[in-house]
């Protein structure tokens, strides 16, 4: 590999000549009050050099198109390339939000067939497609069921989530101003009824769940739960971020979910970008429309048209304008290609996937949840590496092997902690190398331990101190 | 079209070796069968030709590529090629979030690249690596203030982007927080100093001023930022990376924290949906900072590699205490933006703003001497916008001009009556002399 | 593991060192052992009141982030600002150097609900 490990300011400046031009004679004196007095510190490169600069840095990173990405949680399946294309079109990328409705009918339409699709596929009956990603979503969710109560002049303080959800899911709840009670999963690590009866009382707004949940297991439970919920007053909200094992399998609202939101990036094939831009819409049934944030696109007329609630009802706006469009043009698209049949299909397969990999393994670590899964599963590798390997060298290890690493030490309720999820755009060859290489690693903690230790070696760097990186940070050039 | 690699045959092996005959046997162990859905009503799927004709349909159905005199939070920049080469580089959009340090160098040395760019060109300490657009960041500064100074009060400018007002009311209204509004001079469009120290007390925690503000209209952010640090306020700038070329800094005036839309730099307009927004602090700041943070250390061998830091701060580790909820940002986009000052490099951010600044006065001076255009704030020292007054009919002015492809100016009084008869030019260094001509005929003649 | 005879301790790891009607507080070593390399604390305002048993401050390692309990009641006087700059003191030398802040202390009996050494030494065996 070419280890070009230059910083952008350590390449000497190499170009001198006048890049932004102007056809109007340069006006632009200015008062020293409001003048910039000090030069920042940016090369002025040419395009060549930033050309192999970004490339080189692109070469030290493992993607989805150079690998398998088992990321449980995180849904890393195959970004269509057509999505790609199509999104790039001049007809979307030049269109400014304050045109004109009856000038922008195209980028409505297809917000509008999007937030029918997925009241389709979720079973609810709004949905705004303005949250910027899955967390964003949460929030949202939270405050409209905040701002339900508040309509309803009911005073509810408090929400309900399980010890094994997403961090995000406390942490929205505590942005939307509301207390946290955190819900012991039981030993199969679901939620028990009986244990949620005892929280249970007049303060609970709602309870968050992911079905499945962060373990692969279906909350089979469901039924009861959203019984004693709602007999309580209370709403159930769904976090999306499992959705792509049940497509057209089951949808969150026939099973009792209010709320929920979906990540567009996982579930409906966009990129992750390196860690955005994403998009987190929220779904509500009927009775919660009026608290949806401001607008949503309607139809009227065969004209599409962009609906502003009520300001007093609604919880308002999440992000400027309407959401995050290439996001959601690409999910759109994605849904029109497989169609209802191609989602189903899809939903299955990565059951199956994540599965197969879990027959593979449950001989030799330890599966909390027993001996099937949805689309991705947690193991333990407590008990099941020697000398001391802990699940974080497996994670370097498989690095080394040219594969990304699965989630570690999340679910925090599974000790030593990796979740798998091999999603539906996996071959079985890649499941059956990937599969072995985790077993030569568990057998190369008692044969060989140190070149797990000392992993990952085959990387454009190796273990990084991170220690010293937070106790004397170093955050720019 | 589905994108599944898997045969029948590789189907059969694998449910042997699960150990179930089919899927439908397979679901039964974890889902029962009363709550299945028979099967989803959508349309059928589609090949990919007939999916790109389906989108061509849609673009065609929108007017695109119009002469854009439009701005309010969303500005029509030139966007050069080595943007949409490097961050079109599949390496790089189809990869996660960077946990695993080791593989992911490139994402990480990128957000570490950004995170200096946005420090050198706004002159402050520590940068984060995006929040989800402007709006959301001056909410977030908000939070971040609220937290650093254990006070509950926060003045914000009214001449603060509207979408941003209306997205802070929303992250703010169950918290406790107060906000109070204050008014820009009707005269200059600009706040004044007095309007502001008659709401200033030492129970504030922070005044929020955007500059150059949704009018355009550049403030003196020295003298604010001053009367704000007198009151022990937090002072936060938001503020337009485009115009920083040319106009002083928010480290150069003492802010405390800046946020603003990133959009400008690198991204096309999207529909308002192609955003970043940026979060730069002052050092004291650092460990209260929403949102991921990159920063450089060493490997075991001593070479330099970039680390996700200071992550003690967010959701996955701190919960329900966490500094914010923020978990996927903008990465890619504000990755766009790092690779657009790049190109430019210190000497084209100058000849941007300053081309931005010439060509917006050009329009200004262009458009007052048309008659039934009169400017609506007297004196004001504006970047990429500016307001008028006119009595002539404002739809009939953008029908007019959309029929010669050219996005017109915004009709502020659709929005709030306080602003009846008063349009906002947007003018970047995209437009043409020759655009500029064109909108001033048509003006003209309407 | 060293845990001093000198001083009093809490069940939440944090310990308590009285000096007139001051009194110094930290974690034990125990507690930092624990937590492993410690990369930040967030320490609270001179003059802030603090219940018994309410948290305080938090200590943060690279992956993990920890609520710290005041021993026992009182008025924040002085806390110790070289943490902010130097965390790894709570390591090196978490009863002299890595001590968090100092109290003035609003109820003596306070003290009698905290163990000596030896229980302490026994709670975390157990």
């Amino acid at each position: 590999m070419i280890n070009n490990n230059k910083t952008l300011n350590e390449i000497q400046s190499n170009r001198s000549t006048v890049i932004v031009d102007s056809d109007v004679e340069l006006n632009a004196n200015i008062d020293d009050k409001y003048k910039r007095t000090t030069v920042p510190d940016i090369p002025n490169l040419s395009e060549s050099t930033l050309l192999r600069h970004y490339t080189n840095l692109s070469r030290k990173n493992y993607a989805l198109s150079t690998t398998m990405y088992p990321l449980g949680s995180c849904t890393m399946k195959h970004n269509p390339l057509v999505n790609e294309k199509i999104a790039k079109f001049d007809g979307f990328s030049t269109i400014h939000p304050y045109q004109d409705e009856e000038s922008m009918q195209g980028s409505l339409e297809i917000m509008y067939e999007l937030q029918k699709d997925l009241c389709e596929i979720s079973g609810m009956d709004y949905f705004t497609l303005q949250p910027a990603a899955g967390a964003h979503g949460e929030y949202t969710g939270l405050l409209i069921i905040a701002q339900y109560f508040k309509n309803k002049n009911e005073k509810r303080t408090k929400i309900i989530v399980p010890d094994s959800a997403h961090g995000t899911n406390p942490a929205s709840a505590a942005l939307s101003g509301f207390e946290i009670i955190s819900l012991k999963s039981d030993e199969n690590g679901i939620v028990s009824p009986e244990k949620l009866k005892e929280v249970l009382n007049s303060d609970v707004a709602a309870m968050m769940m992911t079905n499945p949940n962060t373990l692969g297991v279906f909350e089979k439970n469901i039924e009861e739960i959203s019984k004693l919920i709602h007999d309580n007053g209370s709403l159930l909200y769904y976090d999306g971020a499992n959705l792509n094992a049940v497509m057209g399998i089951i949808r969150p609202a026939d099973i009792g979910f209010d709320v929920m939101h979906i990540n567009l990036h996982k579930t409906f094939s966009t990129p992750h970008g390196g860690g955005g831009p994403g998009s987190g819409p929220v779904g509500v049934k009927a009775f919660l429309k009026e608290c949806l944030p401001s607008p949503v696109v309607v139809k009227e007329n065969e004209k599409f048209k962009l609906y502003f609630n009520n300001k007093d009802k609604s919880i308002g706006t999440m992000k400027a304008f309407y959401g995050n469009f290439p996001v959601i043009l690409k999910a759109c698209a994605y849904i029109k290609s497989l169609g209802g049949e191609g989602l189903t299909e899809a939903s299955k397969q990565a059951v199956i996937n994540a599965n197969y990999i879990l027959s593979k393994l449950k001989h030799k670590v330890k599966i909390p949840a027993g001996n099937s899964c949805m689309h991705e599963f947690a193991m333990s590798l407590k008990g099941v590496l020697g000398n001391d390997i802990k699940t974080l060298d497996v994670a370097k290890r498989l690095l080394d092997n040219g594969y990304y690493a699965p989630t570690i030490y999340f679910p925090l309720i599974v000790e030593e902690a990796m979740m798998i999820e091999p999603t539906e755009t996996e071959s079985k060859q890649t499941l059956d190398e990937f599969t072995d290489t985790l077993l030569n690693i568990i057998e190369e903690s008692n044969t060989n331990p140190e070149v797990v230790h000392n992993a990952p070696v085959n990387t454009s760097v190796k273990r990084l101190n991170e220690v010293e990186a937070a106790r004397k940070p170093k955050l720019h050039w | 079209m589905n994108y599944i690699p898997v045969s029948d045959k590789d189907k059969k092996e694998m449910f042997e070796s699960i150990g179930v005959k089919d899927t439908q046997e397979l679901l039964s162990l974890q889902i029962p069968e009363t709550l299945r859905v028979k099967k989803l009503n959508l349309d059928k799927g589609m090949s990919e030709q007939e999916l790109i004709s389906l989108f061509k349909k849609y673009a065609h159905k929108n007017k695109s590529n119009l002469a854009c005199f439009r701005g309010a939070g969303i500005y029509d920049h030139f966007v050069p090629s080595i943007v949409d080469e490097i961050i079109g580089r599949s390496e790089f959009w189809t990869a996660y979030t960077p946990y695993q340090a080791e593989a992911s160098q490139g994402t990480l040395q990128a957000i570490f690249e950004y995170q200096s760019v946005m420090c050198e060109l706004t002159g402050m300490e520590c940068s984060n690596a995006s929040m989800y657009d402007g709006a959301t960041a001056v909410a977030e500064a908000i939070l971040l203030a609220i937290r650093a100074s254990r006070k509950n009060k926060v003045i914000i400018s009214n001449a603060l982007n509207p979408e941003y007002i209306s997205v802070v009311e929303t992250y703010t209204k169950n918290l406790n927080i107060e906000i109070v509004k204050i008014d820009v001079d009707s005269k200059t469009g600009a706040l004044n100093k007095d309007a502001l120290n008659n709401v200033l007390d030492e129970k504030v925690a922070a005044v929020v001023v955007q500059s150059p503000n949704f009018f355009g209209t550049v403030e003196d952010m020295q003298e604010l930022s001053k009367a704000s640090k007198d009151k022990k306020a937090l002072f936060v700038a938001v503020v337009n990376p485009v115009s920083l070329g040319l106009l002083k800094t928010p480290g150069e005036y003492g802010a405390d924290i800046a946020v603003g839309e990133g959009q400008v730099f690198g991204n096309q307009m999207y529909l308002g949906g192609s955003t970043f927004g940026f979060m730069v602090v002052t050092k004291a700041l650092e460990w209260k900072m929403p949102g991921r943070i990159v920063g450089q250390t060493v490997d075991k061998d001593g070479k330099r590699g970039f680390v996700l830091t200071l992550q003690s701060r967010e959701q996955h580790i701190r919960r329900e205490k966490a500094t914010s909820n923020i978990c996927t940002n903008a990465a890619l986009n504000s990755f766009a933006a790092c690779v657009y000052a790049a190109y430019l490099g210190s000497q084209g951010i100058k000849e941007l703003a300053e081309t931005n600044i010439s060509k917006t006065r050009y329009a200004f001076e262009k458009i007052k001497n048309i008659k039934g255009f009169v400017p609506l704030f007297e004196n004001s020292v504006f970047f990429n916008e500016f307001v008028f007054k006119t009595d002539k009919n404002i739809d009939k002015i953008n029908e007019e001009l959309m029929k010669e492809n050219i996005l017109g100016p915004l009709d502020l009084g659709k929005t709030d009556a306080k602003y009846k008869n008063c349009i906002m030019f947007a003018v970047t260094e995209k437009r043409t002399k020759q655009e500029i001509d064109k909108l001033a005929e048509i003006l003209t003649r309407v | 593991m060293n845990t001093p005879n000198n001083l009093c301790y809490a069940k939440t790891h944090e310990w308590a060192r009285k000096e007139g009607n001051k009194v110094y507080v930290g974690i034990t070593d125990h507690a930092q052992h624990e937590i492993t390399d410690i990369v930040h604390v967030e320490l609270p305002e001179v003059g802030k009141k603090f219940d018994k048993e309410q948290p305080c401050a938090v200590v943060e390692s690279v992956k993990s982030a920890f609520d710290i309990y005041c021993p026992v009641s009182g008025t924040i006087v002085e806390v110790n600002e070289e943490l902010l700059s130097a965390p790894e003191l709570i390591n090196q030398d978490p009863y002299g150097k890595g001590y968090f802040f100092v109290l003035e202390i609003s109820n003596e009996e306070d003290f009698k609900s905290l163990m000596n050494a030896e229980q302490y030494t026994k709670s975390i065996e157990g």
